[in-house]
């Protein structure tokens, strides 16, 4: 049983801060990521909860406990680095003991420790090797085992695969999820790979030049995003953003954007639900590429535009249209449209669009 | 796997291997001399043209290690043949061996050894020792004036050691501390600090924090943490460095030949002493040269896996 909880950190590097006013309470056994660009603030925020970097301001509390001025020898946590930091003059069995040897563990027991977390990590067969002589992942493995082997009150992670190449990743990013469901630790992850934040956290925290933008669940963040900022960084491909206006057009609402003629149809609700919601630095809309719907022939609601570059991405194709002076993204199945220049005819899905506050780039929290 | 080399690339090779002969054997030369002549009879050493094939004898050796004097009249039969055979080797070149009683009286070489050992080992254990803590600290925390401080230390080396060496003389004899080991100690380990400060950074730096910030969340102080963590992964850097302190205390002269005269004096100034009046004994010399060479080498070939870099390294990812 561990909960974490921040309570107004701040951090500054000599004049520059580089955490704000930063609460977060994370429940037990829950797998946080912090999620954001480098220099963002979040591995700083790992490394002040793991006490190898001290807070101006704010309270760490690990169970209720105010931990901000324990060494981080005392707060019973474990880390694992990017680099795995594993000790080269020691044994793998070494180097998974070494949390153990700081205790008063007897030798049979730090023994039996390592075998059974060497089991399940699948690494029984290497206890006897040098880290030098592993592969990545298996580094990584071993890190991870060091980190586990004494059963501490939470798991950090600071961009533990960001170093291995992409199919690795992958596995491991599946394996990190397995371990997690089975042995259940409160686990807070830092990475900068949305993919990867999206398929293991309980609940991402995304974080941007020290502040908190959002925290929710994958699905929140992704489908109500809180702002600009994290309406572009989560979901691949990018998510198409432009400033609209709207219009009351013969019993329908249209939304216009890149100035062109016609606006795009959609339901009249959006004018009641836009009122409320007064944007007053002007709206922007945005629009996933799987929202922008694509048709090679005319249709009710769909507008003629023209295609250009064409991303064949083996699944799907993303292709960029025209669209007045802007250029929206599109999802489409492979091969839909044949190559740049064709006239294809296009309309937004209204359920998938988002509405947005231009100047402060806040969400408007409107959706149909 | 061998890479595809181009027949240029290929001769260049053969040059390269011919001009690490060549150096080998100019830098080996005057070690094979010494060697040489260390074994050498008396009568051999100074011929012209120099002997390279000759019978090598010990007899260099036995007259190092003894004290001797020349005899007026040629020995007593009886007592030649009594005398064991070093001690012969002796008679044959006309002197013979001083006793009190019948115990060997010994020169002072093997004392001016034992000193040169004493104040090379302890400087440099204290000088590497002493560099490694202060690089340490350089390399990990934030100190004020960082640069400025290291820059002081490199700046005690500036100078050459024999514009000191008069006013040192004149301080050390009034705190008492000439011809003494103590102040041979703090003068070498003196001395050698920046140069050992210097070389450590270099390697501190490279050993990277997140060994030790692992440590810290592992359970383990900021001490231990070090003794566990660092100093195992500066073994190399505590070799190489080693080996230079001690070279530099081992044969280090000037300061020796000042600041010593009797109870505390190293090898070096001692050895060309021993050339004294009349004709030089190149032979004894040689034999005391030869055997201070000694320590150097076995230092440095006991130590020589720690001084081939990357034995250790490469198990973090960048």
């Amino acid at each position: 049983m561990t909960q974490i909880e921040l309570r107004g950190i701040e951090k500054f590097f000599g004049a520059v801060q580089v955490i704000h006013n930063l609460n977060l309470a994370i429940a037990d056994n829950e797998f946080i990521v912090l999620l954001g660009q480098s220099g963002c603030g979040k591995t700083t925020t790992l490394r002040a909860i793991a006490g190898l970097e001290t807070v101006d301001k704010g309270d760490i509390l690990i169970d209720g406990k105010a931990v901000q001025h324990l060494k981080a020898a005392d707060r019973d946590i474990a880390m694992v680095f990017q680099s795995f930091s594993l000790y080269p003059h020691m044994t793998v069995f070494e180097n998974i003991a070494f949390p153990l040897r700081a205790t008063r563990l007897s030798s049979g027991e730090v023994d039996k420790s390592v075998r059974e977390i060497a089991r399940v990590l699948r690494i029984a067969d290497l206890l006897d090797k040098k880290p030098s002589a592993l592969s990545g992942g298996d580094m990584q493995r071993v890190a991870i085992g060091r980190a586990l082997v004494r059963r501490p009150k939470a798991m950090l992670m600071d961009e533990p695969i960001g170093a291995l190449d992409a199919k690795l990743r992958e596995e491991m990013r599946a394996e990190i999820k397995r371990l997690h469901v089975k042995q259940g630790s409160t686990t807070i992850y830092v990475t900068h790979d949305q993919i990867e934040a999206m398929s293991l956290a309980d609940r991402i925290v995304i974080m941007h030049e020290g502040f908190i933008q959002q925290v929710g669940t994958p699905d929140e963040v992704y489908s109500h995003p809180a702002n600009l900022f994290v309406a572009q960084f989560v979901g691949s491909p990018v998510m198409n953003i432009a400033e609209a206006s709207v219009a009351d057009e013969a019993g329908a609402a249209t939304v216009t954007v890149g100035g062109t003629p016609k606006g795009f149809e959609f339901p009249r609700e959006l004018l009641a639900k836009l009122n409320g919601h007064a944007a007053n630095g002007g709206l922007t809309v945005g629009i996933r590429p799987e929202g922008v719907l694509v048709r090679r022939d005319a249709a009710p609601g769909y507008m003629p535009v023209e295609a250009h570059i064409i991303e064949p991405l083996g699944s799907f194709d993303i292709v960029d249209l025209q669209v007045g002076s802007k250029m929206l993204r599109a999802r489409t199945k492979a091969g839909y449209v044949s190559g740049p220049g064709e006239k294809v005819h296009a309309r937004i899905d209204p359920e998938q669009a988002h509405f947005f506050d231009t100047a402060s780039g806040k969400s408007l929290g409107v959706r149909l | 796997m061998a890479a595809v080399r181009t027949s240029s690339e290929v001769a260049l090779n053969r040059i390269a291997i011919v001009a690490v002969l060549v150096a080998t054997l100019v830098f080996l030369a005057p070690i094979y001399w010494i060697a040489s002549t260390a074994f050498k009879p008396k009568e051999l050493a100074v011929s012209v043209p120099p002997t390279v094939l000759f019978e090598p004898e010990v007899t260099p050796f036995v007259r190092l290690f003894t004290k001797r004097v020349q005899m007026q009249k040629t020995v007593d039969p009886q007592v030649y043949e009594a005398a064991p055979w070093w001690e012969k080797r002796i008679y044959d070149g006309g002197e013979r061996v001083l006793k009190v009683g019948k115990d060997v009286q010994l020169s002072q070489y093997p004392d001016r050894f034992m000193n040169s050992l004493i104040v090379a080992v302890i400087s440099t254990v204290l000088a590497v020792g002493m560099g490694t803590f202060t690089a340490y600290g350089f390399s990990r925390f934030k100190i004020a004036g960082e640069a400025d401080l290291l820059f002081f230390i490199l700046s005690t080396r500036m100078l050459p050691p024999v514009v000191v060496a008069i006013p040192m003389f004149l301080m050390y004899r009034a705190v008492g501390l000439n011809d003494s080991h103590i102040g041979l100690i703090i003068l070498y380990v003196a001395f050698n600090l920046s140069f050992s400060v210097w070389l450590m950074k270099g390697f501190m730096d490279e050993i990277p924090k997140e060994y030790e910030e692992a440590a810290l969340v592992d359970g383990y102080t900021r001490m231990q943490a070090f003794f566990k963590i660092v100093l195992p992964e500066a073994a190399t850097g505590i070799a190489a460095t080693a080996v230079f302190c001690f070279i530099t205390a081992w044969n280090e002269y000037a300061f020796a030949l000042i600041m010593t005269n009797r109870r505390a004096q190293t090898a070096p100034p001692f050895i060309p002493s021993q050339i004294g009046s009349g004709l030089p004994d190149w032979t004894t010399i040689a034999a005391g040269t030869f055997l201070f060479l000694l320590p150097v080498a076995i230092f440095t070939f006991l130590l020589r896996n720690h001084l081939l870099r990357g034995v250790t390294f490469g198990a973090i990812r960048k």
